[in-house]
């Protein structure tokens, strides 16, 4: 009975002569998400993702102890039934503290691709849309920060603003947005010259409504494509940021800041350094593997 | 009414091809070179020629799309050559553009209903209230349903596409209407309906068209007065009827004889031979001297003005435009079998219901 239902809403969504536009829509909808899912390694990227996303909302739950707690007789256990990776030199719950991390590790991505992705596409629609002088000055600004390797840069801008996790994210929306202005700007040059644009012009539209209501819904699919590839590198430059004691705060749980505080005890307790460095490791590889398969689900090309 | 709407004084339009390192011009392409034309109110004038000879180029330069190089554009009167922003905005609600490819001329992400708003709220052409009930009175001016708002570009034929920027350019209200090339993108049969309709409309909104085209026969059915142009200048302009059936150019001729007819005839029209020189270095004096067969030594010296050569207007660029040999136009209306005409007819029928392509 519940195979031939699912057969039967199969049959609908993949009907060839849809009945309504909302079941056109939703059979698009499904064989977009059926060619995304053809590629499997996507897929592991999504399960990964959601289980971030699913370990920040539920970390109260998930994790067996307070990421906080201090219990000094408790100190550089090893990995056992009680401590699944072990405590730390402050007797705090690894795992726990992994579980709680990944709040501030999505915490980081969301406010980095929300600050960086408008930004960058809005720059780089100007600089496309006008050319000429706007263009070059814009895009030599954006080749001055892209000449700089990226945690380089952060770490200067870290250094000015001084250490925290809001400057930290700061810092990495400031020095990540170049790649979203080029690709924004590259688009914008092929849009710049349609027809569509030219009769909009003729109808009198300005400059401004131009960009904002023709160019710029145009440039976001591939924004979004770009944003997601990117979350691994705004995941590694947080944690190295941690790392070096330059982001989040102690005793905040931070990943970086977590294999950094492990990095004394890396011979004779492995486990301090080791699980934090296999969540971003993970994470990271996820962020990856999704993008790759969004990139290859949105885009023909 | 028969006041001059568009009246264009020695226009010209120079691109730049290569620059120096210091970005001073080095090659120069003269895509118009000291165009006059004028257009009447309530006329069609179709200008035709080869690709390349700066046709498309006109009409951005008359819609200030481009800025000429020289000369001067008056409209309605009014020099519109150099006009402030705010009043270039103004200038758009009198003149339109309808685009050859109806495929790139409309945004795939907003819907037609957002297409047909945009030039309304621009403009204030009616209340907000009002505007829904205008985009529908729009579709419905060019066969389309009021439904259709809903819907994107890209669920329409081509020629829906063209109806739908015919009526974008409407929406406006205005006095000219300039079409690229309108339907050499669309499949022959829907090209008839997409001419009628353009035909219907002009007569019904008292609109002038500036038609451009390279197709002759198109021309012939909608044009009032017809410019021939030839690497950026016009080699001959007059009333249609003279010009397809009298033209007093070899390059006039030499296009007459390459459109296809209805009942072939056995002996071979004489057709052009060679490529069109560049526009980049045109030959001196006139620009047709490499491939006219009537071509002699003074052609190649000064450039050869646009004079009168016969009545209504007809104006040829052809120093021997008196020496030319009689010519059998085969665009003359020759007596056509009864059959045939009736075949011919139903083609070109307009009928009153067309709503689908």
């Amino acid at each position: 009975m519940r195979a031939a239902t699912s057969q039967s809403w199969r049959d609908w969504l993949l009907s060839e002569a849809p009945q309504s536009r909302a079941q056109a829509r939703a059979g698009q909808a499904y064989r977009r998400w059926r060619g995304f899912t053809e590629n499997w390694l996507g897929v592991v990227g999504l399960v990964i993702v959601l289980t971030l996303i699913g370990m920040a909302i539920f970390a109260p739950w998930i994790a067996p102890y307070d990421p906080l707690a201090q219990n000094l007789s408790q100190r550089l256990q090893p990995v056992s039934w009680q401590h699944w990776c072990g405590t730390d030199s402050l007797g705090r719950d690894i795992f726990s503290r992994i579980v709680y991390g990944s709040r501030v590790t999505l915490l980081i991505v969301g406010l980095v691709v929300v600050t960086v992705g408008p930004l960058g596409l809005i720059l780089g629609c100007v600089a496309g849309y006008y050319g000429g002088a706007v263009d070059r000055i814009l895009m030599r600004v954006t080749d001055i920060v892209l000449a700089f390797p990226k945690l380089i840069l952060a770490l200067a801008f870290v250094a000015a603003l001084g250490p925290g996790l809001e400057n930290a994210i700061i810092a990495i929306a400031i020095t990540s947005w170049p790649p979203y202005a080029r690709v924004a700007r590259t688009e914008t040059m092929v849009i710049r010259n349609s027809d569509y644009i030219a009769a909009a012009k003729l109808q009198g539209a300005s400059s401004l409504r131009i960009i904002m209501l023709h160019v710029v819904p145009l440039c976001v699919p591939s924004v979004i494509v770009r944003s997601t590839l990117d979350m691994a590198g705004v995941i590694l430059t947080a944690a190295g940021l941690g790392f070096l004691g330059l982001g989040a705060q102690p005793p905040t749980p931070e990943w970086g800041a977590m294999i950094a505080a492990g990095r004394e005890q890396i011979f004779d307790q492995w486990w301090v350094a080791t699980f934090p460095g296999l969540a971003i490791c993970i994470v990271a590889l996820g962020f990856n593997l999704l993008g790759d398969g969004v990139r290859d689900a949105l885009d023909a090309r | 009414m028969s006041g001059t709407l568009l009246d264009l004084k020695q226009i010209g339009k120079s691109f730049v091809v290569k620059r120096s390192l210091f970005g001073a011009p080095l090659q120069t392409l003269r895509a118009l070179d000291g165009i006059d034309l004028t257009l009447k109110r309530g006329e069609t004038l179709a200008i035709v020629g080869e690709s390349g000879c700066g046709k498309s180029t006109l009409a951005r330069v008359v819609l200030r799309l481009i800025d000429p190089s020289e000369g001067e554009i008056r409209f309605d009167g009014d020099n519109i050559t150099a006009l402030s922003p705010s009043a270039l905005r103004s200038f758009r609600r009198k003149a339109q553009l309808i685009f050859q490819d109806p495929f790139a001329s409309l945004n795939p992400r907003m819907t037609v209903g957002d297409i047909l708003n945009e030039p309304l709220m621009l403009h204030d052409v009616v209340p907000a209230s009002e505007q829904d009930g205008r985009v529908s009175a729009l579709l419905v001016q060019v066969g389309l349903k009021p439904q259709d708002a809903k819907r994107f570009p890209h669920e329409f034929s081509g020629g829906q596409r063209q109806r739908i920027a015919i009526a974008r350019a409407l929406a406006v209200e205005p006095d000219l209407i300039i079409c690229d090339e309108p339907v050499s993108a669309l499949d022959v049969s829907i090209r008839a309906q997409i001419l009628n309709l353009l035909a219907d409309l002009k007569a019904k909104l008292g609109l002038s068209l500036l038609f451009i085209s390279h197709d002759l026969s198109v021309v012939r059915s909608v044009a009032d007065r017809v410019a021939v142009m030839y690497l950026g200048r016009v080699v001959e302009e007059g009333r249609a009827e003279d010009i397809f059936a009298n033209p007093r150019h070899p390059y006039t001729r030499a296009l007459v004889n390459a459109v296809p007819l209805p009942v072939p005839k056995r002996e071979s029209r004489p057709l052009l031979q060679g490529d069109v020189p560049s526009p980049i270095s045109p030959p001196p004096g006139c620009h047709f001297q490499t491939r006219c067969p009537f071509v002699i030594d003074a052609c190649r010296t000064g450039r050869p003005p646009l004079e009168p050569c016969g009545g209504h207007d007809h104006r040829s660029a052809c120093i021997r435009h008196a020496a030319l040999p009689d010519y059998d136009s085969p665009m003359r209306d020759h007596a056509t079998a009864p059959v045939l005409k009736r075949l011919m007819a139903a083609f070109v029928r307009p009928s009153k219901s067309e709503t689908t392509n």
